[in-house]
């Protein structure tokens, strides 16, 4: 693979790829199904932070 | 409990084994490295490990003597975190000591400088502060809290038995044998990577089972959903093993000596290093405190994070955006134009993530602004968001290529990174620690609050100090080098501007000292936190650790 092959490459599919990947990243995080769990996750911590069971 | 417990100590014994004759061959190599030695310095680098390799043996004999899992007072290995907090405090005051005599010695030139003994000259010594603060300290707060986090939040044990020690100790003779190397003149010469090849190696082993014993504790979690704080801690373990591993690329010499030649050249190499330099910062220095940030702050503050979707998003866009910023070390270089944009580019979109998460962070407190008042340990926390925020505008700022023609290679690169190393990386670990040492050695509550309030303001006063002079001094420092004349020439010399200088530097050195004593502050406190013998603040049975942290 040439420098120009990578360069070509990184700048249409790599770049369409990257932003898809970010995309489907951002629609988890905003699913509406989703946030019972995320408000469950958010209390983990502070629930049952046992130090010793 | 038993059957447990058993499994465990076959377990143990297994990486009591392994460990050994991992000790084994390195005492083995170090002998062979001591005996061929080309040079002395090196030499004593091998004798140093050597040394240390022995000590290990004995140490290991000792855990054979009484079986690896001994301590099963609690359900979390507790030990090594708080090996990690003592190791924190103790290279965080070294860290900033030898900072403070730098700083000096910027400002008193002659100050321990030996024409015939190097040892302490600015060279010598400058790396040691920068490995120190970043490495010794940021690294084993990051050792310390990680292994801490990971086991509340999956609500298991740590893996791997013995392993999380080995990572301890093993990151520890990294780090002796790191800086005892650049007080004897050894270094690679790559910024923030100066450890010579045989350390960056011994290295490699260690953090690779830093991760497997961070993923086998993942892999056993009693909950299904992994915490956000364990992506950031992933994401900055993951990260530096690629980064260390790639910029370290290097072919040494003679096996039997320090130097070593990088594989890169030319530009290829001065982006390599940046791209490990930069990302040094956002996933060392970035990802991993905040995971640090995610945990502690809704801990201290017995709140859930102010917006859990924000955080995923905060993770993802950090971990797309950060790793392209690193050519913007590189502006007027060789490097080509359209890289010098792309990290550009890619460091002004770096605001969007880095303030969502400072939002996240601040507004966890929305409603309970109160305890700022009251909390001098939240209060710390949240300072060094706010610094975070601060910290990661300006960064931006100096990024595009206009703003670095002045800004570059002069003191203002050098107040922006410890706004973000003093503010942001050294208050969020000294939140963490002072919520840590009650939690470990069952406290109700610190030794003294009142002294951290003390802490909190001269260490405050001391980062204000730094930064305003090295803004003030920066800025006159790169117009003075671009003023003409009206006949063309340079209107000073080089030699003008560095005296120039001289006041700001008296007050960085200043600025240091009060954060160095804020420090000391801080470890008389935790360690009388430790050692409290008043029943008082001593828990008699084991509470939920936040019950103690709503008190």
């Amino acid at each position: 693979m040439t420098y120009e092959q990578a360069a070509h490459f990184a700048q249409t599919g790599g770049l369409v790829l990257l932003a898809a990947c970010f995309g489907l990243a951002t629609i988890y995080a905003l699913w509406p199904g989703n946030k019972q769990k995320f408000n469950n996750a958010a209390r983990s911590p502070l629930e049952n932070g046992d130090d010793n069971g | 409990m038993a059957v447990d417990a058993g499994v465990q100590q076959g377990a143990g014994r297994l990486d009591v084994w392994a460990i050994g004759a991992i000790i084994l061959i390195g005492a083995y190599l170090t002998l062979w490295g001591a005996s061929h030695a080309t040079d002395s310095r090196f030499a004593i680098q091998m004798w140093t490990a050597l040394v240390a390799f022995i000590a290990g043996a004995i140490a290991l004999f000792g855990v054979l003597g009484r079986g690896p899992t001994a301590d099963q007072s609690s359900r979390y290995e507790n030990g090594v975190v708080k090996a990690g907090v003592v190791a924190s405090m103790f290279w965080g005051i070294a860290g900033f000591l030898v900072g403070v005599v730098i700083a000096a010695q910027l400002a008193f030139p002659n100050l321990l400088y030996f024409e015939d003994w190097g040892w302490t000259n600015f060279g010598r010594l400058r790396p040691l502060h920068t490995s120190a603060v970043i490495f010794a300290f940021g690294g084993n707060v990051l050792i310390a809290t990680s292994f801490y986090v990971v086991q509340r939040t999956c609500r298991a044990r740590l893996a791997g038995g013995l392993w999380p020690w080995f990572v301890f100790w093993g990151y520890q003779l990294f780090i002796v044998l790191a800086g005892t190397g650049y007080l004897l003149g050894i270094t690679e010469g790559r910024e923030y990577a100066e450890p010579p090849w045989y350390t960056d190696l011994g290295l490699t082993l260690v953090w690779v089972v830093y991760l497997l014993v961070f993923l086998g504790t993942i892999w056993k979690r009693q909950e299904k959903h992994i915490y956000v704080a364990n992506w950031f801690y992933l994401a900055f373990i993951v990260t530096i093993a690629m980064l260390h591993i790639v910029n370290n690329l290097a072919v040494p010499v003679s096996l039997g000596g320090w130097f070593s030649y990088s594989l890169f050249s030319g530009v290829q190499d001065a982006l390599t290093q940046w791209w490990y330099g930069h990302n040094a910062v956002g996933f060392f220095l970035t990802a991993g405190f905040l995971g640090i940030m995610y945990y502690f702050i809704p801990k201290q503050a017995d709140r859930p994070v102010y917006s859990y979707r924000l955080s995923i998003i905060h993770f993802w866009a950090l971990i797309f955006l950060y790793i392209w910023a690193g050519p913007h070390h590189l502006h007027y270089t060789a490097l080509p134009q359209w890289a010098q944009t792309l990290g550009m580019t890619f460091s002004i979109m770096l605001w969007m993530p880095s303030w969502g998460g400072m939002i996240n962070g601040l507004m966890t407190l929305s409603g309970a602004w109160d305890k700022l008042r009251t909390d001098p340990v939240l209060r710390m926390l949240v300072v060094s968001v706010a610094f975070y925020g601060m910290s990661t505008f300006e960064g931006p700022v100096m990024s595009i290529r206009a703003v670095n023609s002045l800004s570059h290679y002069t003191d203002w690169t050098i107040g922006h990174v410890h706004s973000g190393a003093l503010g942001w990386v050294g208050f969020v670990s000294f939140g963490a620690l002072y919520c840590l040492v009650p939690w470990l050695w069952k406290r109700k509550t610190l030794f003294s609050n009142a002294l951290v309030e003390w802490h909190f303001w001269i260490s405050t006063i001391g980062i204000v100090l730094y930064i305003t002079s090295m803004w003030v001094a920066g800025i006159m420092q790169g117009l003075m080098w671009r003023a003409y004349n009206e006949f063309g020439f340079l209107e000073y010399s080089f030699v003008e501007t560095v005296e120039a200088m001289h006041p700001y530097y008296i007050i960085r050195a200043l600025g240091g000292a009060l954060f160095l004593i804020g420090a000391l502050i801080m470890a008389y406190n935790l360690w009388r936190t430790a050692t409290a013998r008043d029943p008082a603040h001593v828990r008699a049975t084991d509470i939920p650790a936040q019950a103690v942290a709503a008190e």
